[in-house]
This record gives C-alpha cells, sequence and structure tokens, in this order.
C-alpha cells in the first residue's frame, strides 16, 4: 500500500460514510441543528459512530512507533493551549454551517445530488480558504 | 422526528471513523477535511499529493452511491447570495480555526484534544444559535 493509495481508500470510505448517513444532505444537517424545530437527531449518531470506532481503532494505532507509509505520525498536541484565533476561526465556521448545512466534507459528497448549489458552495469555500492564506500568510 | 435515521447514520459515522483510522494507520494524518483541501493547494508542502487522492476518493464514492444506490437531495431553499457568503465564512473560518467537523469534532475530540473540544463546542452552539435566528426569528424557510 501506498501513500496515494491509501488515502484513496481512505476517500472513499469517507464519502460512502457521508453519502450514508445522508451528512452530503444539508436539510438533514440544519434539522439536526434546528433544535427548537422538528429536531433529527441523526447527526449525533453519525459523530458517535464515528468516535467510537476511531477512538478504539487509534488505540491500537497509536501503540506503533510510526505510520506504515511515513516516518511519523503528523498529530498536534493534544494539550496546545486555546487561543482567540481558535475560538473565533469556529464561530465563523459556524455561522457559515448554520446558514447553509454544509461543511467542507458534506459538500465535496453533495457534488452528485443533480444540484448546482455544491458547485457554487465548492467555489465559495475555495474562495474563503484563499482569502485566508491572503490575508494571514505573509510569509 | 420522523426523518429520524440513526442505523444508516451510526454506520455511515462508523464507516468515517475507520477512514480516519487508516489514515492514521498507514500515513499518519488527521482525516481533517478542510486541512486536506488546503494542504492540497499548499505550494509549500512537498508531501501533498496523498490529499489529492483522498479528495477524489471521497467525491466519487458519495457521487456513485447517490447516483446508483440512493439519493436524498436537499432543497436548497437558500438564496444564491447567501449560499455563496455561507461557503466563504465556512472557508475562511475553517482555516483560521485549524479544523471542521470532521479535523475538531471527530479526528480532535476521539483524541481527547482540549482545542478541538472547545472548538466543536463553540461552532456547534454558534451554528444552532445562526439556525435559530434564521429560521425561527426571520423565517427563513426550510
Amino acid at each position: 500500500m501506498t501513500k496515494n493509495k491509501a488515502a484513496l481508500l481512505c476517500g472513499v470510505l469517507f464519502g460512502l460514510g457521508l453519502a450514508i448517513s445522508q451528512m452530503n444532505n444539508p436539510d438533514k444537517v440544519l434539522a439536526f441543528l434546528d433544535v427548537t424545530g422538528n429536531w433529527d437527531a441523526s447527526l449525533a449518531f453519525v459523530m458517535a459512530g464515528a468516535l467510537i470506532t476511531l477512538a478504539t481503532l487509534q488505540h491500537f494505532i497509536l501503540k506503533r512507533s510510526q505510520p506504515v507509509c511515513d516516518t511519523e505520525f503528523h498529530l498536534p498536541k493534544v494539550n496546545n493551549p486555546i487561543d482567540k484565533r481558535l475560538i473565533l476561526g469556529a464561530i465563523i465556521f459556524g455561522i457559515g454551517w448554520g446558514l447553509v448545512g454544509f461543511c467542507p466534507g458534506a459538500v465535496l459528497a453533495a457534488w452528485g445530488d443533480g444540484k448546482i448549489e455544491p458547485f457554487l458552495f465548492t467555489f465559495a469555500l475555495g474562495g474563503g480558504m484563499m482569502l485566508f492564506s491572503w490575508l494571514h500568510d505573509t510569509k | 422526528m420522523e426523518n429520524f435515521t440513526p442505523y444508516s447514520a451510526f454506520f455511515g459515522g462508523s464507516l468515517i471513523g475507520l477512514s480516519a483510522a487508516l489514515l492514521l494507520y498507514f500515513n499518519g494524518r488527521i482525516a481533517g477535511i478542510s486541512g486536506i483541501i488546503a494542504g492540497a493547494f499548499s505550494v509549500k508542502d512537498n508531501d501533498r499529493y496523498w490529499r489529492f487522492f483522498f479528495l477524489i476518493g471521497l467525491i466519487l464514492a458519495a457521487v456513485i452511491f447517490n447516483l446508483f444506490v440512493s439519493s436524498s437531495p436537499a432543497a436548497y431553499s437558500r438564496s444564491t447570495l447567501l449560499l455563496v457568503i455561507s461557503g466563504i465564512l465556512v472557508g475562511y473560518g475553517t482555516r483560521l480555526g485549524s479544523g471542521c467537523t470532521s479535523g475538531h469534532a471527530v479526528c480532535g475530540m476521539a483524541r481527547l484534544s482540549m482545542r478541538s473540544i472547545a472548538a466543536t463546542i463553540t461552532f456547534m452552539f454558534v451554528a444552532m444559535l445562526t439556525v435559530f435566528i434564521t429560521r425561527h426569528l426571520f423565517g427563513v424557510s426550510q
């Protein structure tokens, strides 16, 4: 298994997971976020399934000295400080997520829903990321 | 809760967790989609090509599933302007906050990262508040 093949396999699993759980349907996501309306708890079950599976498997994976195709695990430290930038970013993301119901993974997984909206959103998402690089990457 | 789909949600979520675990096992990387998108286009990173393969796999698998197995398209009652504003906010916010739903709410929370837990609580709360304001105070449909 090479790095690229492994990534392709992981991408396929991730995309299937989003499609099967219907998290690529922003109406379904908004129904979860709409706690005072006709609430749909499905997203919490998606998170539970993902967290239980990942937490269990990574317990064994991280006992290895290195991953299969690389020399080190590329992980941020778990006790890095919470700063203003993190919280401000989460607030801005939360507003955007609540407006339409798309997050970065979900919108890519929605390209096959036969509508133009996922493509428009993807372009805007790329624009927002480029705006960030332009404003913050001074190096 | 007539649209509640707990079994497919839990199964789909488990596949997402398996994907994140395998990406860690093989490549030693976090399956955070906003980081993977940004990193794929970052010329400063020489080890970036695996990210394109991940994104291609994600898009193709979901598109094929929706075309040939089942599909539940959204109504998209939002205006184009709102869609574009939302996309820009999500793109900018996930870069500033170093992650999105996958990176923080799944990968970071599974590792009990304090930053990810704080970020997840923040964006969940703000997104719920945004839905409450747009849907129930201003009456934007859906």
